[in-house]
């Protein structure tokens, strides 16, 4: 009996020593342990045995019946951890192969950059106000202080639509038709962002282009405040170290009026090519909003003060991004338009 | 404008360098766009008499001169230049001389000839040759006959000079001249502005005995001044003065016309000379011209002049256009003897009209339309008379005939240093303020809290408060006043729902996978051919331009689509052959009063996306763009939309278009371009597009969206394959199965379409997947079953569908 127990135990452990898989030692278990197995054979064998001696062999019966469950569970616990150990080698993928990217188009970078713009003002408190893209003489010119037959009026070369209308050549007029609307309440505070049209086609006109033109309108609004909105505006759009410099210009819409120049993007100031070697970069116009336009849309220049600005988004796009071609941005190649 | 600096030194002691000197004039309102310096590389270049012209043995072309620098050694020099005549003055340039573009001169042999020199022309000092005359452009300068030998030419030639482009706004016409630049330069420098009024030696008796000027349009002719010389010799002009017009970019011509150009440069003036002996009764008559008269222009041009022009006529006949261009008539020529010089303010818009017409601007033209000096005519007439007299001892008729109808009266602006500080932001004092314009030449007086000012006669871009206020803000300088934030009320900076919409969007369509295009808003009017538009279609009424660039930009669009295939197709002929592009922008419509401005959302797509090792490519193809609308439509919130087949679309492939709907609404079309259309655009591949009307999409797109609880019980699914006739739209058998299955069929989606093989002809098999679904239980098998018998059973009546099981 004894010697039929040890021979059990030995055969057990051999055979477990050298299973592979979950489902051989299940085997096993049941061969040895199960109702039927070979252990609970000797044990339901132990009636036949001398009094004196079942204890004994019932405690060795026991004892290996201990010692193979944890052979079984040492050896579960082994093949386990190889047979995870070989699927992952197995499941091992070339993590250097492309990834799935999905379909993503992009945004175009004028619409970028107007939106950029559109955000800082945003935070500042002004409203985005829009108006038509082809306008009345009034409101492109008139209205802005251009009189007829006023050499100012070559600044802006103009697409005429038969006698009466034209295509806007700045977004000023919505500025105009806003303060028309909004008169004499206070504040006027909007910028008016979109397309605009000049008769200019080379690598820096475009004969469509768009601007984002600001304009603020309330009882105490001075030049310097003028200055401080546009740098922190230039600050935020082109960095904190960004410079400003305002020069004396002209706008019959604006006195006084300035053109502004930040410290050139690519050189940081030193000169180089895109700044002509001056370590300037003209950026945009700006001014004060003459009393004669603050009059013709309804507010009392003796109580009211605001200033106006306005600039190219085109400008500012190829400075951020560094493109020397306007005409680029309207091309729509492909190549070009996903690359941001 | 150029201007010269030794010029603007005859008014203004300038020591600083001309960079600072740009720096200052641009910061100030007179933007500097370039500084030349011609002359800079120059040395060792001297006048030299020709004395002797020899033929070299050796070359045709050549010839020997021997040159005579005064009391050196004369020297012998090889030249190609065919001009040259014995006794002629030139420039030469001697061994180790740099010219222009640094060219060095050394001792050189030429055919066997040594040649210790060079003879020079204009471009080689670094002249322009439109500057010079035109018999010297292509050969070697020549110098007037009374210049000594032996002189450094770069002085006499004004190459010791440095040139100013002024890039000046159209309110400062009043700097369009060395004067005018002046004053501003001495206002900013602060220095004193030197000016000696012209003194002028009369001999003859009054002119205006022989000159009478009559002023028939006070309102276009402000003022006319008359003078008159006898003796004129025209021959050229002085050195000195022909290097200054060249220095500013006119061309010498004659003393007497140098004489015009060079005052007018100076002072801004333009002024005009008559052969006083062809003005009929010596009479100067300043009208309109008549319906119909001809004027032959100095051109040679004949002229038909409208009553729209202000003209100066004789006793009888139009002699100039005024301030524009003078007549062939009585142009003054070798043989003119006694000279009318005319010294005259034309109204500023007249001329503009006027020189546009006739597509004529000139120098001059530019000046009347800026406005000049009211004030200053006589002055510059009399300038002209004491040049003339000085290099051509002209005898001078005494006095002038000066007609001023309404003399001008000086402006009186109040301005309140108050205000000014209040405007600017600033702290300057009323002392400052009147210092500036002091130094500006306004006429300032303090009255306490006010200071008033009188304007000087050539700022008439100052007339009100305002503009005194520039000017205070220019000279104290714009970089002084400190920048502030404005002190106002605090208001909600935000995008409109539509501004919203629209910029949304644009994210979803390009998450979709389709690039952001803008194109321009205009295209050519051939459009509608190319897309077989119908003569009464709606897109054909168009807005024109009246002056556009060219015909292909000449009308404004009224849809999308076609400049984003136009996109396309620049992309296919670079190779790019697959793409997919959207725009979001207005379109034009012809209305009774401004046209109407319609936001229209369109894209285009073509060839396939892109593929990878693990993936398959899908075509861009009508099913690509509408799935992109569909997901539109449910990221917007817009329902019951729908697509009806169209026919009918000229521009589109009749079996390969829909019509878009919500509800009612007709919201735009989605289709294949038509082949003939693709034939015509010469663009080999298939293209697919869409265009929607966007107001009414947004119109029709939920704002607010609300909660579906989440279903609490399980979901029973069923697949089944509907054997239909192929030209039964899947559509409608997804809304039969819809109808049919009782209200616990919750969806019903497509997922296969199979025809061909064992498929009979005609029909094609579709996979639908249905589930059910019930908010109070769980459904059972049975419930599910006896729906799935009256899908069938409807299909089956309405199409004679069955279903096939698998
Ligand atoms: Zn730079």
């Amino acid at each position: 009996m004894k010697e039929k127990l040890q021979k059990i135990a030995a055969e057990a452990v051999n055979l477990l020593s050298s299973s592979q898989d979950l489902e051989e030692i299940e085997k096993i278990r049941v061969r040895f342990l199960g109702r039927k197995g070979e252990l609970t054979q000797v044990l339901r064998g132990m009636g036949a045995l001398d009094e004196k001696d079942r204890p004994r062999i019932g405690q060795l019966a026991n004892e290996i019946r201990a010692r193979i469950e944890e052979e079984l569970t040492g050896r579960t616990a082994l093949v386990k951890e190889k047979t995870i150990r070989s699927r992952l080698l197995e499941e091992a993928l070339d993590i250097s192969l492309p990834g799935t990217a999905p379909a993503h188009g992009r945004i175009h970078p004028i619409t970028r950059v107007r939106r950029q713009m559109e955000d800082i003002f945003l935070g500042l408190g002004f409203e985005i106000a829009e108006g038509p893209e082809i306008e009345l003489d009034y409101y492109n010119f008139e209205a802005l202080n251009f009189p007829k037959d006023h050499p100012a009026r070559d600044m802006q070369d103009t697409f005429f639509i038969g006698e009466e209308f034209l295509l806007r050549t700045h977004t000023s007029p919505v500025q105009v038709r806003t303060m028309e609307r909004t008169a004499p309440a206070l504040p006027v505070k909007i910028i008016s962002p979109g397309k605009v049209y000049r008769r200019d086609d080379d690598a820096t006109h475009s004969p469509m282009f768009q601007q984002v033109e600001g304009l603020l309108i309330d009882t105490r609004i001075t030049f310097g405040d003028l200055k401080g909105i546009l740098d922190l505006f230039v600050k935020e759009m082109f960095g904190t170290a960004t410079l400003t410099r305002f020069r004396a210009s002209f706008f019959p819409f604006t006195e006084p009026s300035a053109e502004v120049d930040i410290s050139c993007v690519m050189c940081g100031g030193c000169g180089c090519r895109v700044c002509s070697q001056t370590g300037w970069l003209e950026i945009l116009g700006c001014g004060s909003v003459h009393p004669r336009v603050l009059e013709m849309s309804g507010y009392n220049p003796e109580e009211v003060t605001g200033f106006a600005f306005g600039m190219g988004v085109e400008r500012v796009a190829m400075l951020k991004y560094g493109i020397d071609d306007i005409r680029l941005f309207y091309d729509n190649d492909l190549r070009f338009l996903n690359q941001f | 404008m150029r201007v010269s600096l030794n010029w603007l030194k005859d008014f203004v002691d300038i020591t600083l360098s001309p960079l600072e000197l740009a720096e200052k004039l641009t910061l100030a309102g007179l933007a500097v766009e370039g500084i030349e310096s011609p002359g800079e590389d120059i040395t060792k270049v001297v006048t030299g008499q020709i004395l002797k012209i020899e033929r070299h043995p050796n070359a045709d072309r050549l010839l020997i001169c021997e040159i005579s620098f005064g009391e050196n050694v004369p020297l012998k020099i090889v030249t190609g230049a065919p001009n040259v005549q014995e006794g002629q003055i030139v420039p030469v340039a001697l061994e180790g001389a740099a010219l222009a573009g640094g060219l060095v001169i050394k001792r050189a042999k030429l055919r066997g000839v040594e040649s210790r020199g060079m003879l020079c022309s204009g471009q080689e000092l670094g002249l322009n040759a439109k500057s010079l005359p035109p018999e010297q452009a292509h050969g070697v300068m020549i110098l007037p006959a009374d210049t000594p030998p032996g002189l450094d030419i770069k002085p006499l030639l004004g190459l010791d000079d440095t040139i100013l482009e002024l890039e000046l706004t159209p309110n400062r016409g009043d700097c369009l001249s060395m004067l005018g630049a002046a004053r501003e330069v001495a206002a900013i420098l602060k220095l004193p502005l030197k000016y000696i009024p012209p003194e002028v030696e009369e001999s003859l008796p009054p002119c205006a005995d022989r000159v009478k000027v009559d002023i028939e349009e006070p309102q276009l002719c402000r003022r006319y001044v008359a003078r008159l010389m006898t003796g004129v010799k025209v021959g050229p002009s002085p050195l000195w003065m022909q290097k200054r017009l060249r220095a500013v970019g006119v061309r010498p011509i004659s003393n007497v016309v140098d004489v015009t150009n060079y005052v007018m440069m100076e002072f801004g003036q333009p002024l005009h000379v008559f052969d006083y002996d062809t003005l009929l009764e010596g009479r100067i008559v300043v009208r309109r011209a008549a319906e119909k008269e001809i004027l032959v222009s100095l051109d040679g041009v004949n002229r038909e002049l409208t009553p729209d022009m202000l003209i100066i006529a004789d006793a009888k006949n139009p002699v100039a256009i005024a301030g524009v261009m003078g007549g062939l008539e009585t142009e003054v020529t070798d043989r003119t003897a006694n000279v009318l010089l005319e010294s005259a303010y034309f109204n500023p818009a007249s001329i503009r009209r006027t020189s546009k017409m006739l597509g004529l601007r000139s120098d001059a033209s530019q000046r009347f339309e800026g406005g000049i000096d009211l004030a200053g005519c006589r002055r510059s007439a009399d300038r002209a008379v004491q040049l003339l007299q000085q290099i051509s001892g002209v005898q001078v008729l005494e006095g002038a005939v000066d007609n001023y109808p309404s003399p001008a009266e000086p402006k009186m602006i109040c301005l309140r240093p108050e205000r000014t500080n209040f405007l600017l932001g600033t702290e300057i004092t009323g002392e400052e303020i009147a210092d500036i314009l002091t130094r500006l030449q306004f006429d300032v007086k303090d009255s306490g809290s006010e200071l008033i000012v009188g304007v000087p006669s050539w700022r008439g871009d100052v007339s009100m408060e305002t503009d005194l206020i520039e000017e205070a803000a220019r000279l104290h300088g714009y970089n002084q006043i400190p920048g502030t934030l404005p002190n106002a009320r605090t208001t909600l900076g935000k995008r409109t729902p539509n501004q919203l919409f629209r910029e949304n969007v644009k994210d979803i369509l390009a998450s979709c996978g389709l690039n952001e295009a803008i194109t321009y808003s205009f295209f050519s009017p051939e459009t509608a051919d190319f897309y077989r538009l119908p003569p009464e279609n709606a897109l054909r009424r168009t807005v024109n331009m009246q002056n556009p660039l060219s015909e292909e930009q000449s009308v404004m669009r009224t849809w999308i689509t076609p400049g984003l295939v136009e996109a396309l197709k620049r992309n296919y002929n670079r190779q790019i052959r697959s793409g997919a592009v959207f725009e979001l922008g207005s379109v034009f419509v012809p209305a009774s009063r401004l046209p109407e401005e319609k936001t229209m959302l369109a894209a285009a797509a073509m060839g396939e996306s892109a593929g990878g090792w693990n993936r398959k490519v899908m075509p861009l193809d009508y099913y690509f763009l509408k799935g992109v609308l569909e997901t539109l439509f449910q990221q917007v919130g817009l329902t019951g939309f729908f697509f009806e087949a169209e026919y009918s679309n000229p521009s589109f492939h009749p079996g390969r278009t829909a019509k878009v709907f919500a509800g009612e609404q007709e919201l735009g079309v989605l289709g294949e371009l038509h082949p003939e259309v693709l034939e015509r655009l010469d663009l080999p591949i298939r293209v697919v597009a869409f265009e929607l009307d966007l107001d009414r999409v947004a119109k029709l797109s939920a704002a607010v969206r609300k909660y579906q609880p989440l279903p609490r019980f399980p979901s029973m699914e069923r697949d089944i394959a509907v054997l239909a006739p192929r030209d039964v739209p899947a559509e409608s058998i997804r809304e039969a199965i819809g109808r049919s299955g009782g209200h616990t069929l919750t969806s019903v989606s497509l997922f296969d379409v199979y025809e061909g093989g064992q498929i009979q002809a005609g029909y094609r098999s579709l996979a639908f997947s249905l589930k059910f679904q019930a908010d109070d239980r769980t459904l059972t098998d049975e419930e599910v079953a006896k729906c799935m018998d009256s899908v069938s059973a409807e299909l089956d009546r309405k199409y004679g569908a069955r279903l096939r099981t698998e």
